[in-house]
């Protein structure tokens, strides 16, 4: 199956996909989650991903950098195939080591931050680039300083993340994320935790990210940004796909009826 | 009205409404109680010629004592060491997904937990008798690379510091564990997505946030060897409570020797208490008004408490911003 050429973005025939997802099944025990579901997303795509609270997006999204692993199916990111290597016809998983370089490549931010608490935002910035990419710690310095400045938080190199406000930390946990040069950005709920004043904050720097061309699936809530910021939104209903396509053909004309019991319950 | 008093009343207007620490009477007769029930049992303690606080002077200092306090002190670090270190290596493992790992650590925690502590030094101590001699080599195969006689391996000192050690370790396993479990799952995913493989993670994010449910129990323990140590004293071990009871043997000063021994050991607990807080500052989240919990935090807030009950600082509790 090739993904159908879009009058939107006539250069989506010629770039090649950067997911790939192919029938992934997930169950915890004996509950499935995810259902047969089939993603395309170009390099430069900003997909965001809608549906009703236990439809498979925070699964979804985990199983992408194999925080999850998924029982059927496969994905592939920027042609690899996540967690997994073909040997014959079976899939054989990965070494602890070669799952962490595949994460290494893309990155994730929570609804929560999960910034680690007892290290400042400058320790919060370098620790995976020189840890885990072993870059000289100026190096990585000297980016993550300039990172900050891009989120808007230049000056916070020394602040302890519970000295901030939950729009600056979430800011800081995307400056971290940048860090790591991903091919891939993976947003779970970004700003789900926020007071309502601080969700404009977040979603500049994200409206930022997209227009400089990175990659994004971004589960949200936030329709407004969808509609401005997506180049395709996709709406989960029951762990599978149910409806997607331009912001404004799924939004002003919904085909499928959960799109529009959802849509109607987001107002 | 004259002019003084309009502006005295005009000031009074501007100026934030002082807030006076209610009157508590209960306070004051409990102070007093405490004080006078204190003075009482000081009297007690220095008047009373039994305890023969000369005979305690004499010996507080004395070479015999000194020796055993070195021997105290160091069979605490050490039995620590081992206890902590193997400690956090069972917690590990108890959290490994490999049940052979996870079966191993259990019944350790189990078996060393399970017997008291008094039976295992004797049972090191009298290794000898059940293994009079250790062999290193392959086992199963009868190669062997060479054997020693255990009675030169295990000494009184050696025996003291196993029994110590490895019994602390099943304890401070299990305090390591409920520090791993309080570090919330997120971390781990934040770690994971970075890249950061799980020893990594282990070592860079759970353990340093780990230590702040850790260390106030394993301070806890410490104070708690620092008098256990005194157990080994059936292995005929010198440490301090031993080394008292050898002086008054000879010169029956019983109660005077103890006194010695419960003076020096309050006097490590102090010490010991001092630096425990000063890791606990080390490791405290910082939040925005987070209370780190040092000796000096203590005092100030001690002090604080003080100050806004006498009403001696309200100017500069108002200029740091105290909300009225
Ligand atoms: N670790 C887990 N164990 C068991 N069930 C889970 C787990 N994570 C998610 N689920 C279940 O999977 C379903 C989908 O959850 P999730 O992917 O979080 O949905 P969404 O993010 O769309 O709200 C829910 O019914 C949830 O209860
Ligand atoms: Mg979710």
């Amino acid at each position: 199956m090739t993904a159908p050429a879009s009058p939107l973005s006539p250069t989506r025939a010629t770039t090649t996909p950067m997911v790939v997802a192919r029938g992934v099944h997930k169950s915890f025990g004996k509950t499935p989650v995810l259902r047969g579901l089939d993603l395309d997303v170009d390099a430069g795509e900003v997909v965001c991903l809608l549906g009703s609270s236990g439809s498979g997006k925070t699964t979804f999204l985990r199983c992408i950098n194999h925080l999850e692993k998924i029982n059927a199916g496969r994905i592939t990111v920027a042609g690899e195939i996540v967690g997994y290597r073909e040997a014959g016809n079976h899939l054989v998983e990965l070494s602890e080591k070669e799952v962490a370089r595949q994460r290494a490549g893309m990155a994730m931010v929570f609804q929560q931050f999960n910034l680690f608490p007892h290290r400042t935002v400058l320790q919060n910035l370098i620790e995976a680039p020189v840890l885990v990419k072993h870059e000289p710690k100026a190096e990585a310095t000297e980016r993550a300083v300039s990172m900050l400045s891009r989120v808007g938080l230049a000056g916070k190199e020394k602040a302890y993340p519970g000295q901030l406000s939950g729009g600056q930390q979430q800011r800081v946990a995307i400056a971290r994320a940048l860090t790591m040069r991903p091919k891939l950005m993976l947003f779970d709920e970004p700003t789900s935790a926020l007071d309502p004043e601080l969700v404009g904050e977040v979603l500049d720097v994200m409206r930022g990210l997209a227009e400089s061309g990175m990659t994004m699936i971004v589960v949200t809530h936030e329709m407004a940004f969808a509609r401005d910021v997506a180049d395709r939104v996709v709406v989960m209903d029951g762990g599978t796909i149910v409806e997607q396509g331009a912001p404004s053909t799924v939004f002003d004309n919904p085909q499928h009826a959960r799109t529009r019991a959802f849509l109607r319950k987001m107002g | 009205m004259s002019q003084d008093t309009q502006q005295v009343a005009q000031e009074a207007a501007y100026e934030p409404l002082r807030i006076r620490e209610r009157f508590r009477p209960w306070s004051w007769v409990s102070t007093a109680l405490i004080l006078v029930v204190m003075a009482v049992l000081l009297q007690a303690l220095l008047t009373n010629p039994n305890f023969q606080w000369d005979v305690v002077a004499k010996y507080f200092l004395s070479s015999s004592i000194l020796k055993g306090l070195v021997h105290t002190l160091e069979l605490t670090a050490l039995s620590m060491l081992i206890g902590v270190s193997l400690g956090t290596l069972l917690a590990v493992m108890r959290g490994s997904r490999n049940t052979a790992l996870s079966g191993a650590s259990s019944a350790y925690i189990w078996f060393f937990r399970g017997t008291p502590l008094l039976v295992q030094l004797i049972f090191w101590y009298n290794l000898s008798s059940l293994y009079p001699s250790l062999v290193l080599g392959i086992p199963f195969t009868g190669i062997d690379f060479g054997s020693v006689v255990t009675n030169t391996v295990i000494s009184p000192y050696t025996a003291a510091l196993l029994g110590l050690g490895l019994n602390q370790a099943a304890y401070t396993a299990e305090i390591v564990r409920a520090g791993i479990l309080s570090v919330p799952h997120g971390q781990l995913d934040a770690a994971a997505s970075f890249g950061m493989t799980r020893g990594l993670t282990l070592r860079r994010v759970v353990l340093p946030q780990a230590m702040r449910v850790i260390i106030p129990p394993v301070g806890n323990e410490t104070i708690g060897m620092l008098k256990t140590t005194s157990v080994v004293s059936v292995l005929a071990m010198p440490e301090l409570l031993y080394s008292a009871q050898i002086i008054y043997a000879r010169t029956y000063e019983i109660i005077p020797m103890l006194i010695v021994a419960s003076l020096w050991y309050l006097l490590v607990t102090t010490v010991l208490t001092l630096i425990q807080m000063q890791i606990e500052k080390k490791y405290a989240v910082r939040g925005p008004a987070a209370e780190d919990g040092t000796f000096k935090q203590f005092v100030r807030r001690a002090w604080r408490t003080h100050a806004s009950r006498t009403g001696t600082s309200l100017a500069k509790a108002n200029m740091t911003g105290a909300r009225p």
